[in-house]
């Protein structure tokens, strides 16, 4: 009976039903479903699915922009449960996230936002035009594993640089991976300013984070890691 | 909605344009190289000159074959579907024909097509959804010529269930290619209820029926199977070098045969069609994608619009030789305008070098090109009342309207979404995918669709049938065997 109900579940995400996705783990804290087993055999496997097919060029950018949010409304109503149980969701990593100061595009880094958190990151989302300061902040509060800057512009671009210098003087870079993206972003931009990795959409950006995690070996198609770790 | 369309006459130029034409078949009239249909048009008070053969029909008898003439029909595919609809301004899109040569990937020379080329073309244009139909598009050299035609035909029948564009090169191979569908549709009485192929008749210009294609065109008529007139004035050559003058004495070949068609059997299905061409004054060739070729066909079919026929033209090829710029700049501006001009069917993707040369990848490149014409001709439509007020509103200022019902409801359906043909890659993508051009993308594409594609599931007898119709040819012809498949 659990099957069905994983199954239903991971449909929802591959629908990206937010609603029925909330019913079906209100349902599973309801019949005293393990919450860690809704996740991990239920809405996962529909994250994972979207994720193959827009790989594959048969599911598009807003499939994986709602099976994301399917799967954060999920995991909201599962988290209290999860909490009075004991239980802790075993997360890929922290990350923290934001478009630089000076450049308000939104679309890239929320798209990218999304994907890691359905794919089981805990992402701190610091919105557009972040300064460099909020940045470190964030990053030392929650002992962030990765940082992500965004930026659209060639203009704003050097901002990235300026975070991960900030990083370096702050004695934070050993302990913090740094991914950058943007239309703008090169390899070769990532070796010049010592970033970690980088990749031209969302579904690849997973790939670099769990690769910087060490949480897979293999580096995804359109994933270009730093030389720094590549090494 | 607004269904974008492309017209190059006024109504009034257009009703010259026709009453020019009936004009010239009494003055001075049609050259008739068949006796049966000088003797039919004879019956018909036709004054009819047996030595010159020439017939001079009389406007009335022309305007009643106009109105018995089907103002739409369809083609079925082998699952008896209704797929193709002749008539209004429905678009639809076959691959062009009949190539004599073949060009391989990567090649610059091109080389006679053989039967395993033909299969492979037929695989590949069962498995591209925006073809609603397949041609028999090349002429298989490995055969003998007097049954090269209906060999074609066989082969499209083992290898897709898409309706066929297809013609026949003498007048018994039609009999032949007419029992080929017959032995598919069960009788043929299925095949007249539910065709299955359109049959190209090509009037030769000036104003001349041949005995081979009149008696096709008859043969049509008297078996209901569509007939679909290809008319081919060259301008300065063959036609007059105005532009409107090809488009008269276009007007004048269709109507002689429609008249034709319909004394043999009124309401038998007839399509006004053509390939005419904008003859190139500095070659001598016949540039089938001149822009001025495309304002003929685009004309045509307006003109054969106001008579309320279903039409047909030439269009979405290039005479390039391989498959380079101008093979795509060519095609993308004349299948589009084609299907702006609102043409029932459109052949020509795949085809190359004055039609006669095919490519594999042409037509996958030109798939893309038939999904936009396709998108284009489907307009803008108005989804949402109100528009976009209460979404707008609803998203407010925070710009992100990916997350919303709204876009996942719609996406699909408002955008064409091209294969891999088509690069929209970001350049570092691009580049780490080996930085291919779209005539390499067009050649995966080609092996990837051949890999995927699934045989058609014809019965075991109905195969035994076909192929043993098809062998008593090669065999009259002095071949014992067919070639291998």
């Amino acid at each position: 009976m659990d099957k069905e109900l994983f199954q239903t579940m991971a449909q929802s995400i591959i629908d990206g039903e937010v609603e029925n996705a909330e019913r079906l783990a209100r349902q599973a804290v309801e019949q005293g479903v393990d919450p860690l087993e809704a996740i991990n055999k239920g809405f996962v496997v529909g994250v994972n699915y979207v994720g193959e097919q827009y790989a594959q060029g048969d599911m598009f950018l807003p499939d994986l922009v709602l099976a994301g949010e399917a799967m954060k409304a999920a995991v909201a109503v599962l988290e209290p449960e999860m909490a009075r149980r004991g239980a802790e969701r075993k997360m890929l990593g922290k990350v923290v996230l934001g478009t630089v100061a000076g450049d308000i595009h939104e679309i890239g880094k929320t798209l990218v936002g999304t994907m890691l958190s359905a794919s089981g990151f805990q992402v701190y989302d610091l919105g557009v035009d972040v300064p460099l300061d909020r940045f470190v902040e964030k990053v030392r509060e929650v002992n962030a594993d990765i940082v992500g800057l965004s930026a659209l512009l060639t203009t704003t671009m050097a901002k990235q640089r300026d975070v991960i210098e900030a990083l370096d003087e702050l004695g934070l870079r050993p302990k913090v991976k740094v991914m950058i993206g943007g239309a703008p972003v090169t390899g070769s931009w990532v070796d010049e300013i010592g970033a970690d990795g980088t990749s031209e959409d969302a579904i690849g950006a997973v790939a670099v984070a769990k690769r910087l995690m060490g949480a897979c070996p293999e580096p995804g198609e359109g994933a270009v890691i730093g030389r720094r770790v590549s090494r | 909605m607004i269904r974008p369309t492309l017209q190059l006459l006024s109504s009034e130029t257009v009703d010259r344009v026709v009453q020019e034409g009936i004009e010239l078949l009494q003055d001075p009239g049609v050259r008739v190289h068949s006796p049966r249909a000088l003797s039919l048009l004879g019956d018909h008070g036709v004054q009819v000159d047996l030595q010159a053969k020439v017939a001079r029909i009389p406007a009335q008898l022309v305007c009643r074959a106009v109105e018995t003439a089907p103002k739409s029909f369809y083609l079925y595919d082998f699952d008896g579907q209704p797929v193709v609809h002749y008539g209004g301004d429905d678009v639809q899109f076959d691959p062009g024909s009949t190539a004599i040569e073949f060009l391989d990937y990567g090649a610059t020379t091109s080389r006679a097509p053989v039967t395993a080329d033909f299969v492979r073309y037929v695989q590949l244009a069962d498995g591209l959804p925006v073809l609603d139909a397949v041609s028999t598009a090349m002429v298989c050299s490995d055969v003998p010529q007097a049954m090269a035609d209906l060999y074609r035909l066989f082969l499209v029948l083992l290898y897709t269930r898409k309706p066929v564009v297809t013609g026949a090169f003498a007048v018994e191979t039609w009999h032949v290619m007419k029992d080929l569908l017959v032995a598919v549709a069960g009788s043929e009485e299925a095949l007249a209820e539910k065709p299955t192929a359109v049959f190209d008749v090509c009037p030769s210009p000036p104003l001349l029926w041949s005995e081979i294609t009149c008696e096709n065109l008859m043969d049509c008529a008297q078996y209901r199977l569509p007939a679909e007139l290809v008319s081919m004035p060259l301008t300065g050559a063959t036609g007059p070098a105005t532009l409107l003058g090809a488009i008269v004495q276009h007007a004048a070949e269709c109507l002689s045969g429609i008249t034709i068609h319909q004394l043999v059997n009124p309401g038998a299905p007839i399509v006004w069609g053509g390939s005419p061409a904008a003859f190139d004054m500095r070659t001598g060739t016949p540039p089938m994608s001149a822009i001025e070729t495309v304002m003929i066909d685009c004309a045509y079919a307006q003109v054969g619009k106001s008579l309320g026929l279903p039409t047909h033209a030439y269009l979405g090829m290039s005479d390039a030789k391989i498959v380079d710029a101008q093979c795509g700049f060519e095609s993308g501006i004349s299948a589009t305008l084609g299907a702006l001009a609102g043409i029932n069917m459109i052949s020509g993707p795949g085809m190359l070098d004055f039609e006669s040369c095919f490519s594999l990848e042409k037509l996958v490149i030109d798939a893309e090109i038939v999904g936009m014409a396709r998108r284009l001709v489907a307009g803008i439509a108005e989804r949402e009342t109100p528009l976009a007020l209460d979404l707008i509103r609803q998203v407010g200022h925070t710009g992100n309207f990916m997350a919303t019902r709204h876009t996942k409801k719609w996406f699909r359906q408002e955008l064409f979404i091209p294969s891999p043909v088509v690069d929209r890659d970001f350049r570092r993508n691009w580049e780490e995918k080996g930085s291919k051009d779209a005539t390499q993308r067009a050649h995966e594409r080609v092996e990837a669709l051949l890999a995927a594609y699934r045989p058609k599931g014809l019965p075991a007898d109905v195969i035994g049938q076909l192929e043993s119709i098809t062998l008593r040819r090669a065999q009259a012809a002095g071949m014992d065997r067919l070639p291998p498949r």
